[in-house]
């Protein structure tokens, strides 16, 4: 399910808007569709409308406007303790004057389910996010991962097909963090649960995800899989904001076909990928990865446009190279280059030429 | 600091033990000693901050107190009037009336008490004492120390015209119970109980019962002043501690006004209101809920006292709720609910459990503070409305019977103790949260 439109999806945001105060809008005009079974996750920037829309399905949020749809059947009027959407809050949300059984005995608690019923469900829960040690401990006694782990299998003990994830893993440190990405993926995928998950780290959003929606301004900046999201940006919002980028302000010169020449600011020439400029002479921000930069020569088509760049710095990573150049007035031009044999360690104040493929140029927009 | 330079060659600093196997420093003092030296700067500006209120509390609070628990049984007054007297009747059987030994004996004692001066006489104060047990005790010894001088022998008959009283057993069994340095009888009339012919204790009749009953209504009171508080305190404690700050400051003020009020100036805008031509009865009558002969008590009874003090305590409750409030994430709401739980489940389940350190602290603030309280019973309580401690203030003020204020005060206080060790087994008092 990658298609953004349409109502054929099991959560599906159709034409929603959202407004606290009646003269801004905080989500404007949302159209998006969850496939079952699918991880989608909501990234962008803070205030850029993710969380908001998170709440709104969930139901602690009304939207202004729109429909919002739960396996097709709207559920606008519908008040959160009846939508049976499962949810890991950010800081966890453990109830504290309960156990760990207890919290997670409480969903199945007020679904009526009886005391053998009840303690299988727990069991398994916690065996599955292996904690079936902890019944009887409280949230307090817990370190942040097992709170973690446990709000997850609160959420999930009473089965629900839709779960929402807000900034679960924030509080967590950095290994812990990365562990239990692989855990929360797996554990969605196992159990075919469709999954809407909210972060403004794109590492997490990329390795977690079947589907990325990237918000700023509250809109969806660009909806695709995580390798598409990064290695074709729809423009310079989401270029910027997934991984890093290294970015040449200039004027489209020419447009033929699948490459474009772009006239830096500098006055240097350079090959481009045109994708959200139509016609010569519009300004346009080029993007391209620091992995995609070239200092080879041998490595580059022959007729490829290069490019003067003056080393700024040459920073030693263990597995990569990292060089600060300063190219065609930005001095913040990062060339990523892997640790071989035969690569060159550039020194401060180095003169190179600098190339790329046009195909892993994109000429995006410029924005004022 | 030769062994210290000792120390310093032969093993590494940091890790260094003396002869004995303790560790030292690495100029070779005992670890201990150096760091009971490094901290004792520190303790004498500990105890330095706290000494001044330390010195107020044991003079002014600790003090008075103790003394008040002695007076409740301190019994000087018998013993240091009639030693004699105590002497010759160790062998009375406490049936008939004593021999002529014993009146001879109170004769000598009387006299005796005459030629002290008389700033220091002891007849006077057991006239006072006596008269706790025996009412009509203090006229028959003042009647009779005024003849004394001129009493010839037989003394018994001598004692016996002057006044019928000394004819009487009881006179002499008081005298006796009351003839050694400490005493219970101050508790024994505490507890609406005295003494028989026997020298057992049994229950006063029913019409001279006072105290057990009034403990009774001040812990009933206290008890529905308390519930008033919570459930007028618990409803605006939510709403404030869910407004944005500035809002909830605000409200706050409102809170906390009948701190800042005068209590007189409170006093009578109660009496304003409530009273029977006041202005709710008014009002009530104006818009025909009563008739005109119907009008409501509100003052001058147990009503006035409740309505008077919740609106006293109210804060005592408020505060400590609203910061435990505060304190209490929405996200809780918000994951009961996304787990399938009805807002009032969601609350009763999972927001209240967590309020009720706040309660316990609110309540048990409130309950200690009401169930000594003594202003506002006086003013508005009227009869019905007065609790022990304008009782325990009568006795000081007026019957001037300070060992009974005493007693009552020491069951008070001891009541109250137990009440909060009560609470502390039940709910723990770690979880008091007072703000």
């Amino acid at each position: 399910m990658v298609a953004a439109q349409g109502s054929d999806g099991f959560v599906v945001f159709d034409g929603v808007q959202k407004s606290y105060d009646g003269e801004t809008l905080v989500v404007k005009d949302l159209n998006l569709s969850v496939g079952k079974g699918e991880f989608l996750t909501m990234l962008g920037p803070s205030g850029s409308g993710k969380t908001t829309c998170l709440m709104m399905l969930a139901g602690f949020e009304t939207a202004t406007n729109g429909e919002i749809l739960l396996d097709g059947k709207p559920i606008n009027s519908v008040p959160p303790h009846k939508r049976g959407i499962g949810m890991v809050f950010q800081n966890y949300a453990l109830f504290p004057h309960m156990t760990v059984g207890e919290n997670l005995s409480f969903p199945l608690e007020v679904r009526g389910l009886g005391k053998s019923k009840r303690e299988e469900k727990i069991k398994r829960a916690l065996d599955m996010v292996q904690m079936g040690a902890f019944a009887n401990r409280r949230p307090a006694q817990l370190s942040g991962g097992q709170q973690q782990r446990i709000a997850l299998a609160r959420a999930l003990v009473f089965e629900p097909d839709l779960v929402l994830m807000d900034e679960p893993l924030g509080a967590l440190d950095k290994q812990l963090r990365e562990h239990m990405q692989f855990e929360i993926t797996r554990l969605a995928h196992d159990l075919g649960i469709t999954t809407v998950y909210v972060t403004h780290d794109q590492t997490e959003a990329l390795t977690m995800s079947d589907n990325v929606a990237v918000f700023d301004d509250g809109r969806i900046q660009q909806l695709d899989p995580p390798d598409v999201l990064y290695e074709a940006p729809k423009n310079s919002f989401v270029a910027q904001f997934i991984g890093e980028n290294n970015t040449l302000d200039g004027v489209i010169k020419e447009i033929k076909g699948e490459t474009c020449l772009v006239e830096l600011d500098g006055g240097s020439l350079i090959d481009a990928k045109p994708i959200n400029v139509s016609k010569v002479g519009e300004r346009t921000r080029v993007s391209i990865r620091p992995e995609r930069v070239e200092a080879n020569r041998d490595r580059l088509d022959p007729d490829a446009h290069l490019i003067d760049a003056e080393v700024l710095e040459f920073i030693y990573m263990g597995d990569v190279f990292r060089t600060r150049l300063k190219v065609a007035g930005n001095e913040n031009f990062i060339m990523k280059t892997r640790n071989a044999p035969d690569q060159v360690r550039h020194r401060k104040g180095d003169k190179i030429q600098i190339g790329w493929l046009p195909k892993d140029c994109r000429a995006l927009d410029c924005p004022t | 600091m030769a062994l210290a330079d000792a120390t310093q060659d032969n093993v590494p600093v940091g890790d260094t033990t003396d002869s004995r196997g303790r560790l030292v420093t690495s100029d070779g003092t005992p670890l201990r000693r150096a760091l009971e030296r490094s901290m004792r700067r520190r303790k004498l500006t500990a105890f330095a901050l706290v000494a001044p209120l330390l010195a107020f509390i044991v003079i002014f609070f600790a003090y008075p107190i103790a003394q008040m628990m002695w007076r409740s049984v301190d019994n000087p007054q018998v013993v240091n009037a009639l030693p004699q007297t105590l002497e010759a009747l160790q062998d009375w059987d406490g049936r008939d009336l004593p021999g002529e030994a014993v009146y001879a004996a109170l004769h000598a004692d009387m006299l005796a008490d005459l030629d002290r001066p008389r700033r220091e006489q002891r007849i006077g104060p057991l006239g006072i004492r006596l008269n706790y047990e025996l009412s009509a005790a203090r006229s028959a010894i003042s009647r009779t120390s005024r003849n004394v001088a001129d009493f010839q022998a037989p003394y018994k008959d001598a004692f016996m015209d002057a006044h019928r009283l000394w004819g009487q057993p009881e006179l002499w069994r008081v005298i006796k119970r009351e003839g050694r340095p400490l005493t219970l009888s101050y508790y024994v009339a505490a507890l609406d109980r005295e003494y028989d012919e026997s020298g057992s204790i049994v229950r006063r009749d029913e019409n001279r019962q006072i105290y057990v009953n009034l403990f009774g209504r001040t812990l009933v009171l206290s008890v529905a002043i308390t519930a008033m508080t919570f459930l007028l305190g618990f409803p605006i404690a939510y709403y404030l501690s869910i407004l944005p700050m500035r809002y909830a400051n605000l409200l706050m003020i409102a809170v906390l006004l009948p701190f800042w009020t005068s209590l007189l100036v409170r006093t009578s805008a109660w009496i304003v209101l409530l009273q029977q031509q006041g202005v709710i009865n008014s009002l009530l009558v104006n818009i025909g809920v009563i008739s005109d002969d119907g009008r409501l008590s509100l003052i001058y009874n147990q009503t006035g006292t409740i309505i008077a003090m919740t609106h006293i305590l109210l804060p005592f409750m408020v505060l400590p709720l609203y910061s435990v409030m505060r304190t209490i994430p929405p996200t809780y709401m918000r994951a009961a609910k996304s787990l399938g739980a009805t807002p009032s489940t969601a609350f009763r389940r999972v927001y209240f459990p967590q309020t009720l350190p706040g309660i316990g602290a609110g309540g048990v603030l409130v309950f200690i503070i009401s169930i000594g309280y003594y202003i506002t019973p006086a003013l508005v309580g009227g009869q019905s409305g007065r609790m022990i401690s304008n009782e325990i203030a009568r006795h000081i003020q007026q019957s001037l019977n300070w060992g009974l204020a005493a007693a009552l005060g020491t069951m008070l206080l001891v009541g109250v103790l137990v009440l909060y060790w009560l609470y502390n087994r039940l709910v723990g008092a770690d979880s008091l949260k007072l703000g």
